[in-house]
């Protein structure tokens, strides 16, 4: 190697090159506008020592991959979120997913049961089944999963302040199939910090939900071994318009504040650590989102490591799921949001990804169609069979660029976590309105890009091609709020209503002291009390949560 | 413009927590000059209809992803209607299909702005749509 030797090219090369023909651009930058150089050599690592920045997949840091046989050994589950209408219309889709080769389920719940409340309160109008499945009571849930064999198939639930609810009623749902719920395999989000900062979907505030959150961990460790009790998210922050930097700092901020409250409640950090999972964006600039990914492994390996003093390796190892961008398709020529999934499918998996959902082509406009949705599914399978990045890991292992890129957004990370440390933590950081302030800032400094035309959305502020073909689009039946809430009036007749109201006295009461309140819970799910009737008791005690409206 | 500032009451109406959109539009209409008020989230069409009588804007901008934009947007014309309060305008934005940006403005909506609008849109759209008050 020659020494200087990127000098002397751009002196001697590249600037009389420049001279005749110019760049495209001044600065050239991420989406998160990170500024990126022309070109990464060996020289710009400095002293690299791949032992501790890399070593081997499965291996501490875990930089290159979270086992040791990545996709050779098994490919990442091809796990579509999904849901809408009553839980019949949802079974079907789910039978019809599984029939087209999704490897795992995940439920998309509408807003009153994400809310905790039921199809028939006053703030549910309008609201039922129309962004997800409406779930009141087990009795619907049993409906979602009517012939699914919960032995076989794992499933992931993006549900939060009630996660509790709909873990307990997962629980009794395999029970009534005759599957233990040492068998079951699965995850809940439960994830209430990312709710204060991004995706706005809490109940209750953040002591008493840190309580339940904390209880699953427990109850999980010692009754639920192949569930992951958290899905901590980085997801619906990016949405919100955080840049990668921030999504990647934020989540594992918040990660670090769920190892630290479980320590505080006497748990043994390698007992409940390694069924922590992760969930990120997997966003437009392909090169930024493979990094983020090898960084966050690496971040979360070495804070496991040395500030929570885990011994056991499974507890440092970051596993994830990850979710193409929804904010990055446009409603202008629906059909070329194809094309961007394909390329942040293909970042998530060359980052290593455990798990990937695809998002449909006509998402900027309602719920996917049943057609949308398999061309979303088919083209994680064209990844996975046709393009061969499958069959070796971590292939973009030691590219200057990635490598130097990783090593950036680590440091970069790194500043972030430090000044909300200083801060006192992320509970803290969240009541001054930090995380909320830097996204609403990133966000619109994008916007203001976009309006500039410095940053381009291809149909939108560049090749913009007048009207858009019309679309099929899914639309949910009128009927649905009307029968959904008929039937819940129909269960709440046929219910034991004393056996109901003594289990929801006791879960109160259990409330109020410091016991697991996950089978107080689990009883008052088993004798149909409703999502609704379990959080208000819930709300009489905890309260609820009140933000300070702010942009 | 005349010399009084056009005043925007900028809604989250119904369980719909992504304020991404309706926080940008709401910052890029101030830093045009308009006079704006957010409400937050978890507004009923109640309170959204109350808030803008009694901050007696020119103009409210409803921003609803969830899907219950057919329910949300005619409660709050009628309801302006029946508090007498007909001349405060209504415009919108979020996921709604097109089929139902026609019905929209049928009723009486202005404008909905989908996603990826360019926010000097928005403030030229408040400009005009005012300016003939």
């Amino acid at each position: 190697m020659s020494e200087g030797g990127k000098k002397k090219w751009e002196a001697q090369c590249l600037k009389p090159h420049l001279a005749k023909a110019a760049a495209r651009r001044k600065r050239f930058s991420t989406i998160s506008d990170l500024e990126i150089p022309a070109l990464v050599c060996e020289e710009d690592l400095g002293p690299y020592s791949y032992d501790q920045k890399l070593n081997y997949p499965g291996q501490y840091p875990f930089t290159r991959g979270v086992y040791p046989s990545m996709y050779r050994g098994r490919l990442w589950t091809m796990r579509q979120f999904s849901g809408f209408g009553t839980a019949k219309d949802t079974n079907k889709r789910y039978h019809y997913l599984l029939a087209q080769g999704t490897t795992g389920l995940s439920v998309a719940f509408h807003l009153p049961t994400i809310y905790g409340r039921d199809s028939d309160h006053p703030l549910s109008r309008g609201e039922v089944g129309v962004c997800g499945v409406a779930v009141d009571t087990l009795k619907d849930m049993e409906t979602i999963f009517k012939g699914i064999p919960l032995d076989k198939v794992t499933t992931s639930m993006t549900i939060n302040g009630p996660a509790a609810v709909l873990l307990a009623m997962y629980i009794a749902v395999a029970e009534k199939q005759g599957v233990s719920k040492k068998q079951i395999g699965g995850t809940i989000q439960n994830d209430i910090l990312k709710e204060y900062i991004a995706q706005k979907s809490w109940i209750f505030p953040p002591e008493p939900s840190l309580r339940l959150i904390v209880d699953t961990f427990e109850y999980c460790s010692n009754e639920v071994p192949r569930w992951n009790p958290i899905s901590i998210s980085g997801y619906h922050i990016r949405e919100a318009g955080s840049t990668a930097i921030q999504e990647l700092a934020f989540t594992l901020r918040d990660g670090m504040e769920y190892v630290k409250a479980g320590i505080e409640r006497g748990l043994e950090v390698d007992k409940f650590a390694p069924r922590l999972s992760f969930f990120f964006n997997a966003h437009n600039d392909f090169f930024e989102e493979i990094a983020k990914y090898r960084a966050a492994r690496r971040i979360w390996a070495k804070v496991m490591k040395e500030r929570f003093g885990a011994k056991n390796p499974e507890s440092m190892r970051l596993r994830f799921h990850t979710q193409t961008a929804g904010c990055s398709l446009t409603a202008a020529q629906p059909y070329i949001n194809v094309a961007r999934v394909t390329v942040q499918a293909l970042a998530a998996v060359m980052g290593g990804t455990q798990s990937l959902h695809t998002n449909s082509l006509d998402e900027t406009y309602a719920l996917p169609t049943e057609e949308a949705a398999t061309i979303a599914l088919r083209t994680q399978q064209i990844i996975a069979e046709e393009s061969g990045v499958a069959n070796t890991i971590d292939p973009l292992g030691g590219s200057y660029f990635v490598e130097w890129l990783t090593d950036k957004l680590e440091a970069e990370a790194w500043k972030y976590i430090e000044t909300i440390d200083k801060m006192g933590g992320m509970i803290e950081a969240i009541k001054y309105g930090y995380p909320q302030r830097e996204i609403a800032d990133a966000a619109y400094r994008y916007q203001k890009q976009l309006d500039r035309e410095e940053k381009i959305t291809v149909g939108v502020n560049k090749y913009v091609s007048g009207e858009s073909a019309e679309i099929p689009l899914l639309r949910i039946d009128p009927n649905v709020e009307r029968e959904q809430v008929r039937s819940l009036n129909r269960l709440r007749k046929e219910r034991d209503n004393r056996v109901v109201k003594k289990c929801l006295s006791r879960l109160e009461s259990a409330a109020s002291g410091k016991d697991n309140l996950v089978p107080y819970v689990l009883e008052a799910v088993k004798v149909y009390a409703s999502v609704g009737e379990i959080c208000d008791t819930l709300r009489a005690v905890f309260g609820e949560y009140e933000e300070v409206a702010g942009f | 413009m005349g010399s009084e500032k056009i005043r925007i009451l900028v809604a989250k109406p119904g369980l719909d927590g992504h304020d991404r959109g309706a926080k940008v539009v709401a910052r890029a209409l101030r830093d045009a000059g308009f006079e704006v008020i957010y409400t937050g989230l978890h507004q009923t069409p109640e309170m959204i209809v109350e808030s803008a009588v009694q901050e007696d804007v020119d103009i409210i901008g409803i921003s609803i992803l969830s899907g219950a934009h057919m329910t949300v947007f005619p409660e709050v014309l009628k309801l302006l209607k029946k508090k007498k309060a007909g001349h405060i305008k209504v415009f919108g934005g979020g996921i709604i299909p097109r089929d139902d940006v026609k019905k929209l403005k049928a009723m009486g909506v202005l404008e909905i702005f989908l996603s990826g609008t360019n926010t000097d849109s928005i403030v030229e759209f408040g400009k005009k749509k005012i300016a003939g008050k």
